[in-house]
């Protein structure tokens, strides 16, 4: 008898604790997601348009999401700082159009010239991060949005003349809107395009992200990746073992600013128009929810996170508005988008993690 | 040589305002407006703002930094006002009673506020600022999806026309300005919201009250160190709720007053930029994140709608463009709140590196358990 409530006790903790590793949250949002794809034929959506859909939206986003996860290794926090990055990567997408390149050529060009900004605003960015250790978040938050105001004005000002992105009556200041067609509309998404039916993959955004994920992967399986790792877990075992703290955060911000950069050319491809003004403002909240959702926390994040994370918040995104319109003629995703992204993001700050603080 | 130093400190201590008074030095001329507009416009954006800003100083007392959890007061307030207009109360009963009203959903949401922020210890701003936009999420599922249905509204003139949901802007037509109006006086030109003014007195006299209750004393024991408080016997979790749930109660209040003077709810976006104004224009005032006094209310409030009034038209003017200076003002706001939370940061580090590396070795191994 007490042999069985023995069982029964360890069978109840092993799920309990099984349960606390994955997450309430994150299982009731993976069910969730499930259910909508089973209940999709039934309320008449069709589902290879709502997979095509969401294999698309993943592919655009997953590099941003990406961009999370040196600053997360390097106990930098979720970099609520995102918007400098997407900046870096703004300017490099405009230039690159004023410059006159075209084409596949205006990708290349774009991811090259917003590569020294992203040096640069990250290097900056990771200075300051450095002497405000500790209240990292908030401050990220808050320089993102000051960056994006900033640009506000500069977009305006800043001396562009190329006509298909400057305002057609005065002739100058930047559209908030800029297609990308006969630009890099769909460079990487075209490449080994795979169509089954309504079923499509964009194979190239996909090999693109990948290589992106493997080179992170490799990164931190290197001496310098290893470090960082051992920085965000335990900063004063970090010194102790002769690792230069600062250097390596500095490195980690940068790294994700770059990312950020080719994150939003990334998406730019696949949507197919350059978002100015406010449009970065809030772009690093679905980000950050998304790799939450992946199963990271404050300070642990890996590559899995990332395409899990990606794939689930991109599926609820895509797959609400049809379901929930169909199934019950009430629009309701957008809410249900707010409270699950930011319910993820208030779950993740509510959790006792070690060594974040 | 002593007095020098002084004049440094304080140009130190003071480098926000002193640089939002030069900013304005500039742009007032440039702007080219009266300075009988000027003050109205001064004086009104004052009525407005006051109430909704003093909000922030007492989690700021309770050593919780900048509440941008206010927000779930505003939307609290809003909730109250919506229903109040579909009663069909108006003019100053109807204020009244849509105080009252958003009473209790402050306090429900100031209590999940607080109770959150106590599991968040040390990230509270960030957080509070999440809770903002979670709330948000809820409120739109409230005021688009349940009243109507659930929540009975009867007037049209409110719903949206698809039969459930209420419209972008509710309009309070008949509640717009009563508050500012009743009293008020007209110097040259210049309408001076009297009655608004006596009740912001009336919560200035609270507030400096309210600081030698014991309430008060244990607050500012818990700001101080909540190790120490709890030492002492307060109960540090639940003073750090009640803070939350008073100042979101006076932001209720404060929304009230702010929506009465504009005269219509955007139903959506009204509550939305409340916490970044008021908390741009606190830090204006030279508060930082662990201080701030009534005194940082008004300057702030003088100093950043004064900015506010004429950056754009100074923009306008300068570059040609008006945009500019609209980007101008948000940009400097944002900036402000990035510099103070940076100095506050600076302080605490500096603070801390003077403790000692040892000590300070220990702590992080401490904290790492």
């Amino acid at each position: 008898m007490s042999k069985e409530i023995d069982k029964n006790n360890t069978f109840g903790a092993r799920l309990k604790s099984g349960l606390d590793s994955f997450g309430l949250p994150r299982l009731i949002i993976a069910c969730f997601l499930l259910l909508l794809f089973a209940a999709a034929p039934f309320v008449g959506c069709d589902l290879a348009t709502q997979i095509t859909n969401t294999v698309n939206r993943f592919s655009w986003n997953a590099v941003l999401v990406l961009a999370m996860v040196p600053m997360i290794h390097s106990g930098c926090g979720l970099n609520f700082g995102l918007p400098l990055g997407i900046i870096s990567g703004l300017l490099g997408a405009t230039l690159s159009i004023e410059f006159g390149f075209t084409g596949g050529m205006s990708f290349v060009m774009a991811i090259v010239i917003a590569t020294p900004f992203a040096l640069i605003l990250g290097a900056g960015y990771g200075w300051l991060l450095n002497k405000i250790k500790g209240g990292e978040m908030m401050i990220a938050t808050y320089v993102g949005f000051s960056a994006v105001s900033f640009m506000c004005m500069m977009w305006l000002l800043l001396p562009y003349k190329h006509p298909t992105m400057v305002w057609g009556l005065s002739g100058k200041g930047l559209r908030t809107t800029i297609s990308l067609e006969g630009y890099y509309d769909k460079v990487l998404a075209n490449f080994l395009q795979i169509n089954i039916g309504k079923l499509s993959i964009p194979t190239g955004t996909l090999l693109f992200f990948a290589l992106l994920a493997f080179a992170m992967w490799a990164f931190l399986h290197t001496k310098v990746g290893t470090a960082m790792t051992a920085v965000g877990s335990n900063p004063t075992f970090a010194k102790a073992a002769g690792i230069n703290v600062d250097k390596i955060r500095l490195l980690s911000v940068v790294m994700s600013t770059w990312l950020a950069a080719i994150g939003i050319l990334v998406y730019e491809q696949g949507f197919g128009f350059i978002q100015l003004y406010m449009a970065p403002f809030y772009m690093a909240l679905p980000a950050v929810s998304a790799i939450l959702i992946g199963g990271a926390s404050v300070n642990k994040a890996s590559i899995a996170n990332v395409i899990i994370g990606t794939f689930l918040f991109q599926g609820i995104v895509t797959m609400t508005p049809t379901v929930m319109n169909n199934a019950i003629h009430m629009d309701m995703s957008e809410v249900i988008r707010i409270i699950v992204s930011n319910g993820m993001i208030l779950y993740a700050l509510t959790r006792k993690t070690e060594g974040a603080k | 040589m002593k007095k020098e130093n002084k004049v440094l400190k304080f140009l130190g201590n003071n480098s926000v305002p002193i640089m939002f008074v030069i900013i304005c030095a500039f742009c007032i001329p440039v702007s080219g407006f009266s300075i009988p507009y000027l003050l109205n416009e001064i004086f009104t954006r004052m009525g407005r703002n006051v109430f909704l800003i003093m909000a922030l100083l007492i989690p700021i007392m309770a050593g919780m930094g900048l509440n941008f959890g206010m927000t779930l007061g505003a939307m609290a307030a809003e909730i109250a006002l919506i229903l109040v207009a579909d009663w069909q109360i108006w003019g100053i009963p109807g204020l009244i009673l849509a105080m009252i009203v958003s009473i209790p959903f402050s306090i429900a949401l100031g209590t999940l506020c607080g109770k959150i922020l106590n599991r968040a210890k040390g990230r509270e701003m960030i957080t509070s600022y999440i809770i903002s936009f979670f709330i948000n999420g809820v409120y739109q599922l409230v005021v688009l999806y349940m009243m109507g249905p659930i929540i009975p509204i009867k007037h049209t003139s409110i719903k949206l026309p698809r039969g459930y949901g209420i419209r972008n802007t509710v309009s309070l037509l008949s509640m717009r300005q009563a508050l500012d109006n009743l009293l008020a006086v007209r110097i040259g030109g210049v309408k001076i919201p009297v009655l608004t003014f006596l009740i912001i007195a009336l919560l200035c006299l609270f507030i400096v009250w309210f600081r030698k209750t014991k309430l008060g004393q244990d607050m500012r024991a818990v700001g101080q160190d909540m190790e120490v408080a709890r030492a002492a016997g307060i109960d540090v979790d639940r003073t750090r709720i009640l803070s939350i749930v008073i100042s979101t109660v006076l932001a209720g209040f404060g929304m009230v007053i702010y929506l009465q003077n504009m005269g219509n709810i955007a139903t959506y976006s009204s509550h939305s930029q409340i916490g970044m104004f008021a908390i741009a224009a606190l830090l204006v005032g030279g508060a930082s994140v662990d201080r701030a006094s009534i005194g940082n209310v008004f300057l702030g409030v003088i100093l950043f709608h004064t900015m506010f009034i004429v950056a754009p038209e100074a923009g306008a003017k300068i570059t040609g463009d008006s945009m500019i200076g609209e980007y101008f003002r948000v940009f400097v706001s944002y900036a402000v709140i990035t510099v103070a939370l940076v100095m506050y940061e600076t302080k605490k580090r500096k603070a801390k590196s003077a403790v000692g590396q040892q000590l300070e070795a220990e702590q992080r191994e401490e904290e790492s358990k």
